[in-house]
């Protein structure tokens, strides 16, 4: 066998080349089964060259049959192959050619791992296509049923997704075949099978003819929806949008409303759950009318179920079934017929329910307009603001902006800043974090005024939280404030409050100055981080903490850019070379880093040739201060810096001398990768 | 309560025990290549039908023995898969053992039951929760088999915390010819490669693969008793002392608890799960049997949380049997579906049980498993043998039932008859070939011949764990390190 490989049938595409393009394709063939999975995938990945390489005879012949027996991979490895078989008709030499490819995508489509079957029946339709229809009947169409009639029911299952599309370029008789395979998957004795059939039905039910919908996908989907197991039953509600959609509405009031009925009062849970879950898409599939008649009586039903589960999923389709309705009379709808099912909710027992409701909740006051929403929406609103659990009162503040547009904010306002205190406060911190983050929006919306008088407090209060996230994040807060209202704002009310903390006598919050420092300086611009930042950092450059020192290095380094040749020269460098003499060999290195920073910014200055090509450069900005490097830019490079905050952080208890051991490792890193950039 | 609180306890320490003492892990490995050549059956082909099996004279079974050498490997769990095709036996030490059946042959039909090792693999390791400073054991709790979906086989194994799925499957073929390799494995000159080679498949000796597909851990507090699989192929659940989980095959990262009886206090606790199982058909039920002897029923169907019962198995308590002991004798150690999906079987310490399902205030039948060690408990409970958990199984038609005992005696009753037997699984009287006799255990003070006094009885020889062949008379029998095989024996 392998004797085959030899010079004489070497092809056109191998041959013509030297030695020195084969040895590249060699190894990538050899390395198809590498010990190590990352190597095999690599060359899996890389398919397409080996097979180029080989040439399209070779590639049939002799790549192809390996490939088909090659399924013991990881399934990493098996995902990539079934991905690349999917686009490999032209390497094997066209669509006269493609039935090559169905025998190792049929063995992919049989393996147990779902992803790895699902990429190879995507792969299997998509090589059909380029089929020819005598192809198809040929070979596609044997493999489908093949695989319909496997022994394992991983194949039946990977059967399920391919008839829908062979059947439309089939022949009559073939298409009365697949019709026919398709029914007996419908009924097969293994549940996986019907769940597949069910979820491909919809699908399959496009492809046919109206008749045959009629006659025999509409009982097919009957039956599917009464199977005796709920995770057939509950896909079926699926269907029921497709079929729905293909309908006239007589047909859908007679072949489908029945079984949905059926199916949004089913014994299970999990089938309300699914009609409830795939409300919106029923509505749009059945029409306005039954709508009406049906689906709101059933949503009302659902919007009380026993079941919390089947309540919030119904809670998140309030306001986009209120969308859908006709404009005619729907506002009167929704007051008498939603709105009451609505107030009951907001004093659900179940917390889930009560704040899938408040996600959407706000999004009501659009629909409804002005009077409606204070009259009835609001007291919902305060009425959940004041919720025992913060998920809720979270997604009421979140949802804030469609509530500002109808009605204003102040009319909440009152009720609000107590739940944002509240929240603020909170002794978990992920819930203080999740308020930070909705703070610029908040502002935005409430206006400066409220906030200088409500809110600032709150803000410097999170500079000084236990919880480093959450520093971090009230730093990243103050910037979008400032960015919001302004650089005279920022230098009356933030920019003195956190410069009072460079005297703190806790080191990490010190470390906080600088950090705000860092990011509020490009957005209050060059004057103030003259005249009120850079002294506080270069003061804080004789701090007794080397923590603090090289954050001062490193902030130096961040806001040089900002500032001009002048402060750079005189004041910077002096302190820079200062610290580059530091005992601390933590600190001397990042003296170093912004020392060569610095230099390289003072360079440029001294030669504005070079500088006026930067702005060639796009996203380069006009002023005519250099852009400071944002933050996703150079994180390859800072990185390991960040390893090490997040190292001192979590080891703000040890002293000093302990906290140095573990940056002992990390330090060869940035230094290696510091040679390499230079 | 204070009793409770005792029993709780004790079964920690029991747990510490066995870990201290096997000092065997190190030679387990080297032990483990079992003779297969052991394996002798004298008598020709069975053909009988089953009624005939189920007399238990003594010619019916005869046995076949595998060793299992180390006195530390002791067999955890023993399950047939749904063809019964393979074997399933788990150990002390984390290993699992797959038998596979002899195929039929024309010259050689007397091998019908007999069994070689498939595959060997470890399953579990022992390891240590630093945050708890606990050991986690790695003894195998449960073997479950999945339905057979492609050419290899799934099962799932447990320990006390992390439920593992196992894909056992075969090759037979592997690629040959590297481009920069020659026949000896010898680097090639790059220089020298003129063309390309692709590796082609050749057929080699079979070999069995044991890879783990899935790792299901960190979701119990407790310690893992039961798992028991779906039959929408897509879903099992795993139940510890208080809580049962309910996951799906491909998310392991999430498990929906569907079960909790862990009280606010914990000084409230009154009753523990020890087992659980889902119906054999009906996807949305499953029953868990508690340490106070009673059995519940829930529908997925009705909510999501289960904490609520459909069904609630309970026999009222003869007050005149009552004494110290039964609470503790009541608790149920293993509860089953029958095959139709009609009836559940228990076992607690004294007997076995049979629920109809739609009758929930008695057993339909009562089976005494060794009522003879009534009188007995106290010695039983100084010696800790009361917390036994004996399991219990079906046989293939719902008819027979088989449960373990001590003294390495096994019973099986006929539910059609109500005749029942008493047989022994031990090396000296299980020559291959050999056929087992009935045993009697003598309760007075008159021993007759082939008796055994109750007071000469083994307790360190039990029969914990039994399996029964999905549709033939073949069953496999745990004896502490030994696994015993017999079926019935027909001329």
């Amino acid at each position: 066998m392998a004797g085959v490989a030899g010079p004489a049938t070497g092809s056109g595409a191998a041959g013509g080349d030297g030695d020195d393009s084969l040895y590249p394709i060699a190894v990538l063939i050899d390395e198809l089964r590498n010990e190590d999975v990352q190597l095999r995938l690599n060359s899996i990945k890389k398919l397409s060259t080996i097979a180029l390489a080989l040439g399209v005879e070779r590639t049939r012949t002799e790549l192809l049959p390996f490939l088909t027996d090659t399924i013991y991979d990881e399934d990493e490895v098996l995902l990539a192959l079934a991905e690349q078989l999917g686009n490999f008709t032209g390497l094997v030499g066209g669509p006269d050619f493609a039935h090559c490819l169905l025998p190792p995508l049929e063995s992919l489509a049989t393996v147990e791992e779902t992803v790895v079957r699902d990429k190879a029946v995507e792969s299997l339709r998509q090589i059909s296509q380029e089929h020819t229809p005598v192809a198809l009947e040929a070979h596609f169409v044997p493999l489908v049923k093949r695989l319909a009639s496997g022994d394992w029911f991983t194949s039946r299952t990977s059967a399920c997704g391919l008839f829908s599309v062979c059947y439309p370029r089939a022949s009559i008789a073939v298409k009365g075949e697949i019709r026919q395979y398709f029914r007996s998957l419908c009924s097969d004795d293994t549940p996986m099978v019907r769940r597949a059939a069910a979820s491909k039905l919809g699908e399959f039910a496009k492809v046919l003819e109206l008749d045959s919908v009629k006659s025999e996908i509409v009982p097919l989907f009957t039956n599917l929806a009464s199977d005796e197991q709920d995770s057939v039953r509950l896909l079926a509600v699926e269907a029921c949008v497709s079929i729905a959609q293909l309908l006239s509405q007589d047909d859908i009031e007679a072949l489908v409303m029945p079984t949905l009925r059926q199916a949004a009062e089913d014994k299970s849970w999990r089938v309300r759950y699914m009609v409830a879950d795939k409300f919106s898409e029923l509505q749009k599939a059945v029409g306005p009318k039954i709508t009406l008649n049906d689906l709101i009586p059933a949503f009302q039903n659902l919007l009380k179920d026993c079941e919390a589960e089947v309540r919030a999923a119904a809670a998140h389709k309030v306001k986009e079934l209120c969308e859908n309705l006709p404009m005619e009379g729907r506002e009167t709808m929704i007051m008498n017929q939603i709105l009451p099912y609505i107030k009951e909710l907001v004093s659900d027992t179940n917390q889930h329910v009560k704040s899938a409701l408040a996600s959407v909740i706000m999004g009501l006051s659009t629909i409804l307009g002005k009077e409606n929403t204070i009259e009835h929406l609001l007291p919902l609103f305060l009425a959940q603001l004041k919720d025992e659990c913060p998920e809720v009162r979270l997604n009421i503040i979140s949802n804030l902006d469609c509530v500002n547009e109808v009605i204003g904010i102040r009319q909440l306002s009152q009720s609000l800043l107590p739940a944002i205190v509240e929240l603020a406060e909170d002794a978990k911190w992920r819930v203080r974090l999740a308020i930070i983050e909705y703070m610029p929006l908040l502002a935005g919306q409430l206006g400066v005024e409220f906030f200088d008088e409500k809110l600032n407090s709150l803000c410097m209060a999170w500079l000084v939280d236990h919880v480093y996230a959450i520093r971090e994040a009230a730093t990243n807060n103050l910037m979008k404030l400032v960015q919001k209202f302004g650089t005279e704002w920022a230098q009356n009310t933030i920019v003195p409050k956190v410069l009072v903390m460079a005297n703190d006598p806790n080191y990490l919050h010190r470390m906080t100055t600088l950090f705000c420092i860092n990011a509020l300086s490009e957005a209050c611009g060059q004057e103030i981080t003259t005249k009120q930042m850079l002294p506080i950092v270069l003061k804080m450059a004789g701090d007794q903490v080397a923590n603090v020192r090289f954050n001062v290095a490193k902030s130096l380094q961040k806001i040089g850019p900002i500032l001009d040749t002048d402060a750079l020269q005189e004041e910077v460098k002096p302190v820079l070379q200062k610290l580059g003499q530091d005992e601390d060999m933590d600190v001397k290195y990042f003296a170093q880093e912004a020392i060569s920073a610095v230099a390289q910014r003072l360079r440029k200055l001294d030669f504005p040739v070079k500088d006026s090509e930067e702005p060639s450069a796009p996203g380069a900005d006009k002023n005519h201060f250099l852009r400071p490097r944002g933050p996703g830019e150079d994180t390859g490079k800072v990185l390991p810096l960040i390893s090490r905050h997040k190292e001192t952080e979590w080891l703000e208890w040890l002293p000093r001398r302990q906290q140095r051991q573990p940056s002992l490792g990390v330090q060869v890193q940035p230094r290696d990768q510091h040679i390499s950039c230079t | 309560m204070m009793k409770r609180a005792g029993w709780r306890c004790r079964e920690h320490w029991a747990a510490s025990y066995n870990l201290a003492c096997s000092p065997t892990y190190h030679f387990r490995l080297a032990s483990f290549s079992l003779p297969s050549s052991l394996l002798h059956w004298s008598k020709p082909p069975p053909s009988r039908t089953w009624t005939v099996v189920m007399t238990y004279q003594q010619d019916y079974l005869s046995p076949c023995l595998y060793p299992l050498s180390a006195l530390s490997d002791i067999i955890s769990t023993v399950e047939f898969n749904h063809t019964g095709e393979l074997l399933a036996t788990g150990d002390k030490g984390g290993r699992v053992v797959i038998f596979q059946r002899e195929q039929e042959s024309k010259n050689q039909v007397h091998r019908r039951g007999e069994y070689n090792v498939y595959s060997t693999f470890q399953s579990h390791e022992p390891e240590f929760d630093y945050l708890k400073s606990l050991e986690i054991e790695e003894k195998i709790n449960k073997i479950r088999w999945l339905p057979q979906q492609n050419a290899a086989y799934f099962l799932l194994s447990t320990n006390d915390k992390t439920v593992k799925l196992w894909k056992v499957s075969e090759r037979d073929k592997r690629p040959e010819g590297y481009n920069l390799k020659d026949e000896e494995g010898r680097l090639r000159d790059p220089a020298t490669i003129t063309t390309l080679r692709v590796p082609v498949l050749r057929p080699m000796d079979l070999m069995v693969e044991a890879t783990p597909r899935r790792v299901f851990a960190n979701a119990h507090t407790y310690h893992i008793n039961s798992i028991s699989v779906n039959s929408d192929y897509e879903t099992y659940m795993s139940a510890d002392d208080l809580r049962i989980n309910l996951w799906n095959f491909e998310i392991t990262n999430q498990s929906f608890n569907i079960v909790d009886i862990k009280p606010a206090n914990m000084e409230e606790l009154t009753e523990v799960i020890t087992a659980a199982e889902f119906h054999p058909h009906h996807c949305n039920t499953f029953v868990y049997s508690s340490s106070k002897g009673t059995i519940r029923l829930c529908d997925m169907r009705a909510s999501a949380l289960c904490d609520r019962h459909t069904k609630f198995f309970e026999e009222p308590e003869d007050p005149s049997n009552r004494s110290f002991f039964s609470e503790i004798i009541s608790s149920i150690s293993d509860v089953k579906f029958s095959h139709s999906g009609r009836c559940i079987m228990t076992r607690d310490y004294l007997t076995v049980k049979v629920w109809d399902l739609n009758m929930e205030n008695r057993p339909v039948e009562t089976y005494q498993v060794h009522d003879y060690l009534r009188s007995k408990l106290c010695s039983l409970y100084e010696n800790d043998c009361i917390f036994d958990k004996f399991e219990c199984v079906w046989n293939g038609s719902d008819s027979v039932i088989m449960t373990g005992s001590y003294n390495n005696f096994f019973r099986m009753f006929d539910r059609n008859t109500k005749r029942d037997v008493t047989l022994e699984a031990s090396r000296e009287n299980s020559k291959p070939r050999a056929i087992l006799k009935p045993r009697k255990v003598c309760v007075g003070g008159k021993r007759r011949k082939d008796e055994i006094s109750v007071d000469s009885l083994d307790f360190s020889k039990k029969i914990l764990h039994t399996a029964w062949h999905p549709s033939e008379n073949i069953i496999a029998v745990a004896a502490t390190n030994n696994l015993y095989i017999f079926q019935d024996k027909v001329n």
